[in-house]
């Protein structure tokens, strides 16, 4: 088996003149759930499109799956399965025509299509749905119908655009059980997100990508451990300002968003306790997550 | 041959909405037929040795042929290429934009192809063809449909929003209808109309079509045919390099 299940060096695009993927380098290992976090515009989707071989890069090489992309991007597709960030299902097909029409794409015979189809069913909690009408489905089964379809090909390796944007909690746990069972079988995921709960709790390793470029990668403990300190207290109310004076020298470094003030360090508790004295200001003293990394690497303004 | 499953897709489609697709496309030119052939025809005497409704069965025959082609290959292309993504859905899996495009007109031009042979299925069960050679209407129906298909698809694919056919739609199908030899022999057109006709498909495929129903063989069969497929081929090309362009960015 090869080292990487997919690598990517000095990957560059341009549209136009604004340049939209800056010289990415990737190495993803088979097995490992590999997450691309950022912010919108960030550059993630444009890359795995260009990982897909979708869009022709302007400069640098890709290897997927051993074979070079874009060059032979068809052989590599056949072994890659896609989740896009906005379900394009058949709305005029039922549940299973959706998974035997697309199993044609990749040339599987029909027998074989119908025979894998009660074990997606049964992985997508979809079991018994098979002649459901699309339209009366919901978008978390419409979601799970989206990851069902793209295992029709039993692929070695998944892309995932942003898998769970806009499901209800209980849809989006159920796909990241899957997508760890996914793992335990073997297969390597390739996602993106912009949910640091998500990324934290089933990514082996992430790149933090930001206008173009990756600006830190690592395990998800390792970037905390990195580029944040452990703890962190978010003050907000009447009368921060009047704490601030005293809270200031507390901790090694303060942010202030709106009327919220948030202090990270590494022994906090001289702050907690200065704050007792101010009992309108209200408080949540917790430890430092992937969001406070990924909000300090890539700032708090606004990406639309 | 990957372009058969696109072509597989289209037709699992159209079986399930057969009842609507089947009133559009094979309804809807009859009615023309028949109303305007024995409507009109009861004022006209014969046109070029054929009574008007055999004339016009000719013309239209053609002309419903290019318009389902056209319907499909525009609005219903534009539909699962822009508006439900089942283009990006297909180039996931090991299909290119090339497959798409060819899956695509050779669809449009099979749902062409049925509207044209139920015209020549009337055209025998009513009388108005007096030879079998009107089953050679078959294979022509089905050059007008790709040759059409093929530009249709090239608006498909360069279409912004769906406003933008009706320019195609006004500005060249309904004058080209007019000019072709559909309604009235293109002949008694002025010179430089004719010329036009000419250079337009629609006008070939009735040159093809009206001496097959008269019951003999038409005159320069094989230019006529080039020129369907010309524009069948160039159209390919096109709507391929216009579709790339538009699937990279």
């Amino acid at each position: 088996m090869a080292i990487t299940a997919l690598s990517a060096r000095g990957l560059r695009k341009s549209y136009g003149a604004l340049e939209v993927v800056s010289g990415v380098d990737l190495a993803v290992a088979p097995g490992e759930c590999f997450g691309l976090l950022g912010p919108n515009g960030a550059g993630k989707t444009t890359t795995l499109k260009l990982c897909l071989g979708l869009i022709e890069p302007d400069g640098g090489e890709i290897e997927l799956l051993d074979e070079p992309v874009p060059r032979r991007a068809r052989e590599a597709r056949a072994r890659v399965g896609v989740v896009p960030q906005f379900d394009n299902l058949d709305p005029d097909f039922t549940v299973e025509e959706n998974l035997v029409v697309y199993g044609r794409y990749f040339r599987i015979p029909e027998n074989r299509i119908k025979e894998r189809i009660p074990g997606l069913l049964e992985f997508a909690g979809l079991a018994g749905r098979g002649d459901s009408k699309l339209t009366t489905l919901s978008g978390g089964m419409k979601r799970r119908l989206t990851l069902a379809r793209a295992l029709v090909n039993d692929p070695q390796l998944v892309f995932m655009d942003e898998p769970t944007t806009g499901l209800d909690p209980q849809a989006r746990h159920l796909i990241w059980e899957r997508l760890r069972r996914l793992t335990q079988e073997g297969k390597t995921l390739v996602l993106t997100t912009h949910f640091m709960e998500e990324a934290e709790r089933l990514c082996h390793r992430l790149a933090i990508m930001d206008r173009g470029r990756i600006i830190a990668e690592g395990s998800p403990r390792a970037l905390i451990a990195e580029h944040i300190e452990p703890q962190v207290v978010e003050v907000h109310g009447q009368g921060h300002e009047e704490w601030m004076q005293r809270g200031k020298a507390l901790a090694p470094r303060v942010e202030r968003v709106g009327d919220t003030v948030y202090c990270y360090g590494e022994n906090i508790e001289p702050l907690v306790k200065s704050l007792s004295a101010f009992p309108d200001l209200s408080y949540l003293h917790r430890r430092a997550s992937l969001e406070d990394v990924f909000l300090k690497l890539t700032g708090r303004d606004l990406r639309d | 041959m990957r372009w058969v499953s696109v072509w597989r897709r289209n037709m699992l489609v159209w079986r399930k909405l057969f009842v609507a697709a089947v009133l559009s496309n094979l309804a809807d030119p009859l009615i023309m037929l028949f109303g305007l052939g024995y409507g009109l025809g009861a004022l006209l005497p014969s046109v070029e040795g054929m009574s008007y409704i055999a004339f016009f069965a000719a013309g239209q025959l053609c002309t419903a042929t290019m318009f389902t082609a056209s319907f499909e290959s525009m609005f219903s292309g534009f539909s699962r290429m822009h508006g439900q993504k089942t283009w990006d859905a297909i180039l996931y899996a090991p299909l290119t934009i090339d497959d798409i495009v060819a899956g695509e007109i050779v669809w449009a031009a099979s749902k062409a192809w049925l509207t044209g042979s139920t015209i020549v299925g009337v055209t025998v069960v009513f009388g108005l063809a007096s030879s079998p050679l009107v089953l050679l209407a078959l294979p022509a129906a089905f050059l007008v449909g790709l040759a059409f298909s093929a530009v249709g698809l090239i608006m498909c694919v360069l279409a912004r929003g769906w406003d933008f056919f009706s320019y195609y739609m006004t500005l060249v199908m309904t004058p080209m209808m007019m000019i072709s030899g559909v309604f009235f022999p293109a002949e008694q057109l002025p010179a430089p109309l004719l010329a036009v006709a000419k250079a337009l498909p629609l006008y070939h495929g009735v040159q093809i079509v009206r001496p097959l129903v008269a019951g003999g063989p038409p005159p320069e069969l094989w230019l006529h045919a080039a020129v369907l497929l010309a524009y069948a081929a160039a159209g390919y090309a096109l709507a391929i390099h216009f579709a790339r362009r538009r699937f990279s960015s």
